[in-house]
């Protein structure tokens, strides 16, 4: 079993209003110090056999289509062995 | 004279009934189109209503993009057809890039529903016609992910080519950039709005009528265009 992880973050300049929510949260438990915080997800794909090229790419089409807003956000993908 | 439009329903569409009830009350026809059905049976426009496409999962309206239904409307919106999407149906559109931008969380995080102010903006799109530009109009409100954004220089080319169609007045609700509650693609025909025209076209039930003007805009454009006779 191979392990391929995307990950999609907002955009910079997108407001985060989750992050900000978070941010709040944080300074209410106490921990000083942290500037700014972005949430983001991630989508573990188990994949049976082997991640050749092709898959990957193929991956990579629907990160960008399906798992990810171009607009508003960014991804990467990461194959865990 | 008849004109018909139809109405999407996805899982998880609320407002496909009073969308198809708004297109009765502007004196057309409604026809029920379904998700999974690629085909969109000769309608004169379609509406994508408001709710929650297969449960707004991952984000809002990007599993509705890839339903059957949507390949066939994309290509009509590129040649010309009137689509009005609503709330989630705006989402959908952007979602499917026929519309720029996207809709994101409110910025106070918290799902609104109100009677909103608008100011019309443009009345050149088919389905804005029948306003006046500077017009203002009270429609409700109702969304937890409707704050526009875009980045700034498609935010200049739609103020530039006048193709924001609506913008919240007093109070902007979620956070969107530049106030903008609706746009319009270069041509005009694929119009997107946050807050629901379809719930303000009887007084039993809306605030106003205001939302009505949306559907006899269509009306409108389609005897222009000659797609029916007046």
């Amino acid at each position: 079993m191979v392990s391929v992880v995307v990950y999609v973050k907002l955009k910079p300049e997108i407001l985060d209003p989750q992050g900000r929510a978070v941010l709040g949260a944080l300074g209410r438990l106490g921990l000083s110090g942290v500037a700014d915080v972005r949430q983001g997800k991630q989508f573990v794909l188990n994949i049976d056999g082997e991640v050749d090229a092709a898959k990957l790419a193929q991956i990579h089409e629907i990160a960008g289509t399906l798992l990810s807003n171009p607009v508003i956000e960014d991804f990467t993908v990461e194959v865990r062995p | 004279m008849t004109f018909r439009v139809g109405v999407i329903t996805f899982p998880g569409s609320l407002d496909d009934k009073d969308a198809a009830r708004a297109v009765r009350l502007a004196g057309g026809e409604s026809v029920s189109l379904w998700h999974a059905d690629a085909n969109l049976h000769s309608v004169d426009a379609v509406v994508l209503p408001g709710g929650f496409s297969y449960g707004d999962y991952l984000r809002c309206g990007a599993i509705a993009k890839f339903a059957p239904v949507m390949e066939k409307l994309v290509d009509a919106g590129n040649g010309g057809l009137p689509i009005l999407g609503i709330c989630n149906g705006f989402q959908v559109l952007t979602e499917s890039h026929l519309l720029p931008g996207a809709l994101t969380r409110n910025d106070h995080l918290h799902f609104i529903c109100r009677d909103q102010k608008l100011r019309i903006e443009n009345n050149s799109s088919a389905w804005t016609s029948d306003f006046e530009v500077g017009e203002e109009i009270l429609i409700p409100l109702k969304n937890g992910e409707g704050g526009y954004v875009a980045d700034e220089k498609t935010l200049d080319e739609l103020e530039g080519e006048g193709r924001v169609i609506a913008r919240y007045l007093e109070i902007n609700p979620n956070g969107s950039r530049r106030d903008i509650a609706g746009i319009t693609n270069a041509r005009g025909n694929v119009v997107g709005i946050m807050p629901h025209p379809e719930h303000a076209v009887e007084k039993l039930t809306g605030p106003t009528t205001d939302g009505l003007g949306f559907f006899t805009s269509l009306l409108k454009s389609l005897v222009n265009d000659g797609k029916v006779s007046a």
